[in-house]
């Protein structure tokens, strides 16, 4: 019996939930403060202020409004399905949540008091796999609160993210499939390694030429449509639908958990794109100084959402039908005819 | 009437589109049946901004209705006042000063320009590209600026009256405008850039919504609405009013007949504004009366009222009671920035009007929305709302 307890690695587990914890937060802080830097610089994009009351340049304005949402009247509208209406928003925000232990954020690095510890919760041989298994499961949230509602706006805004999520998350699977050709592995871990040195020439995206850069265009295509951004937020188109899936979730708790779940989303998209195309924490000088990986990995990051923040103020949307036409007559092609080149190239030339 | 679609018949769902809805511009609401996200029959159901502003009209005196008719469509409160003003001055007989005309000119063409910017505006935030919608306010703002210099009002500007402008601009009124006028093409550019050129605006807009020739000749279709079905019809050169004959513009018109024929027209019709407000900025340099000097529009002379009793009653009728206008029925109508705007208006030969009857563009063009959207999807009506460009002040009044 005492050897059963003296074999548990309590330094491990401690140290585990340390990680969790630090990776919850930087879950839950990532829809505060991207949705102030959203705020922001699509007001100066668009010619006005943004938020700039609460706080120093309104920096807590999200938490006010975290706050709001906090305080406000939990209404749950007679005609709806309870149990369900209730359970979508957790069905969303979990799944997004739990990707959170695989962010490979940094190296191994010694810190003080600590000793060496890695910069991420956990690492299993099949990382890969677990985020977009993960993030799959968030599309349920968004059917099930749209059949839940019962109403009409949110039934079409949940019946289009059932089929554009479908759609594009084959396409957007598929496209990895040619850095997975390359790094051999699905160790999200073992990729970000394999990325390491030659100033930035080993990154994914120039690996297998050009196959790397193609999966990387799919990749982000779909990555965008896959968290329902402009130009592909069709489930939430706001002129057609009013507030597509999450019309009846007025402005409490709820709603804040589908809208956690999208910006978590939109982070572990980029995260993904960092770690599988941009060489992850790799950059100048991580060999010496592995503490500046972190600093590079979230630099690398924040590219990827400001992206996000740029295309909402300059593009328009695509209809229904022109992005399922996109999704599966040209993404889903070339993404296959993608992974066939990365083959050829794979086994012809390295 | 819509028969409810039984739940257990058919497939169809019936989804009400507005009347709280940010993308009907107003408060339009659309009953529309839906077969999955297409949509099999459409039907506005309008009446929710009604405020009875022609019944209204009979209760004002002449000069007081211009007031109200700013009022109808409130984004192009300019031409609404000018056509009431033109109608009455035709049964009267009233001829306007040249630099007043030369003023509606400008006002009306500078109220095309806003109004059109809100069209742009909106229409682009329909179909999602939100900052044009920023980029167009911040440019109508500029114009709004020039009607609060002319008039002290920058939305109901009520500037125009009976026999001419209210008042005549203040000094700082033509720099105010030269400059806007400068700057103006540059922002042209910009949109262009933004929205015009952007691959899936196009893709949204093209042959979405498309109305034929002869149908849009058959629904009585009028303004940019119709030249983008390629009927080159513009009241201000068909009939044209206010000494638009001696401007020199061109009428765009395209032939596709779908929304980005129209959307296509509209952006060329701020150019041809553009142009037009040019004009008749040169020629408002030469000062010169902006009333005319009809007995009943002009205020009597100071001097002589202190020694012609007669002369003070007839000020006094002025200011008290109004004039009268001479029995007759008259119609007159202007080219709006929605398309043709008329006033049917009949006289009794009393102070105030006997009926005021608006033929209103928004009303006539809102008819041909159900067979413009029948067959499309959802995404396209929200298109095609945007770009027949109404305004429910308008339909409603």
């Amino acid at each position: 019996m005492s050897s059963l307890f003296e074999s548990i690695d309590y330094h491990y587990i401690l140290e585990s939930l340390i990680k969790i914890l630090i990776v919850f937060v930087i879950g839950l802080l990532s829809p505060v403060s991207m949705n102030w830097i959203e705020r922001r610089t699509l007001a100066f994009m668009q010619n006005r202020l943004g938020p700039n009351r609460v706080g120093p340049f309104g920096l807590f304005q999200s938490i006010a409004d975290g706050i709001k949402f906090l305080f406000k009247e939990d209404i749950i509208p007679l005609a709806v399905n309870k149990w369900l209406y209730i359970f979508a928003p957790v069905v969303a925000v979990i799944p997004a949540f739990m990707v959170g232990i695989v962010y490979p954020i940094g190296p191994e690095v010694y810190l003080p008091f600590i000793g060496p510890t890695t910069l991420y919760v956990t690492n299993f041989n099949i990382g890969l796999l677990y985020v977009l298994a993960m993030t799959s499961l968030g599309v349920y949230g968004m059917v099930l609160g749209g059949w839940a509602s019962n109403s009409k706006y949110s039934l079409l805004g949940g019946l289009r993210s059932s089929a554009q999520m479908i759609s594009y998350e084959l396409a957007l699977s598929l496209s990895l499939i040619a850095v997975v050709i390359h790094a051999g592995t699905l160790d999200l871990v073992k990729i970000v390694e394999g990325q390491a040195g030659w100033g930035g020439f080993k990154w994914n995206i120039l690996a297998l030429f050009p196959a790397g850069i193609i999966a990387f265009m799919i990749y982000l295509i779909s990555a965008i449509a896959e968290t329902n951004r402009i130009p592909f937020d069709l489930p939430e188109a706001e002129t057609e639908l009013v507030a597509g899936f999450h019309t009846e979730y007025s402005s409490s708790l709820k709603f804040a958990m589908f809208f956690m779940a999208e910006y978590v989303n939109m982070l572990t998209v980029s995260i993904l794109a960092t770690v599988l195309f941009l060489g992850g924490w790799n950059g100048p000088f991580v060999g010496q100084y592995p503490l500046l990986g972190p600093l590079y990995f979230f630099l690398k990051v924040f590219f990827f959402m400001f992206l996000y923040i740029w295309l909402r103020g300059t593009l328009p949307r695509f209809r229904y039908d022109q992005l399922m036409n996109f999704g599966w007559k040209f993404l889903l092609p070339a993404a296959l005819f993608n992974i066939l080149l990365s083959a050829v190239i794979g086994i012809f030339v390295y | 009437m819509l028969r409810r679609p039984d739940p257990l018949a058919d497939t169809l769902m019936t989804v009400s589109l507005g009347p709280q809805h940010p993308s009907t511009h107003g408060v339009l609401r659309l009953e529309l049946v839906l077969d999955g996200e297409t949509v099999v029959k459409a039907t506005p159901d309008i009446g929710y901004l009604h405020t009875g502003m022609e019944k209204t009209m009979e209760k004002e005196k002449w000069q007081q209705v211009v007031t109200i008719t700013c009022r109808m469509d409130y984004l192009n409160s300019m031409g609404n006042d000018l056509g009431y003003c033109l109608a009455v001055e035709k049964l009267m007989g009233v001829d306007v000063p040249r630099r007043a005309q030369d003023l509606r000119v400008l006002l009306t063409e500078l109220n095309r320009l806003t109004s059109h910017l809100v069209w742009w505006g909106t229409h682009a935030m329909d179909i999602g590209a939100m900052t044009a919608f920023f980029y167009a306010f911040t440019e109508r703002e500029r114009v709004l600026d020039i009607f609060e210099c002319a008039s002290g009002a920058r939305l109901h500007q009520s500037y125009f009256i009976i026999g001419g402008c209210r008042y005549d601009v203040p000094t700082n009124f033509l720099p105010l405008v030269a400059d806007f006028l400068k700057e103006f093409p540059k922002y042209l550019g910009e949109a262009k850039k933004l929205v015009t050129g952007n691959k899936i605006f196009q893709r949204r807009t093209k042959g979405v919504g498309i109305v034929s020739k002869e149908d849009a000749i058959n629904w009585g279709l009028s303004g940019p609405t119709i030249r983008g079905s390629g009927v080159n019809w513009d009241i201000r050169k068909a009939e044209p009013y206010s000494g638009y004959d001696t401007y020199d513009f061109r009428v765009p018109v395209y032939d596709g007949g779908d929304v980005w024929s129209r959307y296509l027209v509209r952006m060329d019709e701020m150019e041809e504004s553009w142009r037009i407000c040019n004009q008749a900025l040169e020629r408002l340099k030469e000062p010169g009366p902006v009333l005319s000097n009809h007995p009943k529009l002009e205020l009597p002379n100071r001097d002589l009222m202190k020694q012609h009793i007669d002369v003070m009653i007839h000020h006094f009728l002025i200011a008290s009671e109004g004039f009268t206008v001479p029995i007759g029925e008259v119609y007159q109508s202007i080219e709006s920035a929605r398309g043709e705007l008329g006033y049917y208006i009949v006289s009794n030969g009393e102070e105030r009007p006997y009926r005021v009857r608006v033929r209103a563009p928004s009303y006539v063009n809102l008819s041909a929305l159900p067979a413009m959207v029948e067959g499309q999807l959802i995404a396209d009506v929200v298109a095609v709302i945007g770009s027949i460009d109404i305004v429910l002040g308008d339909i409603d009044r």
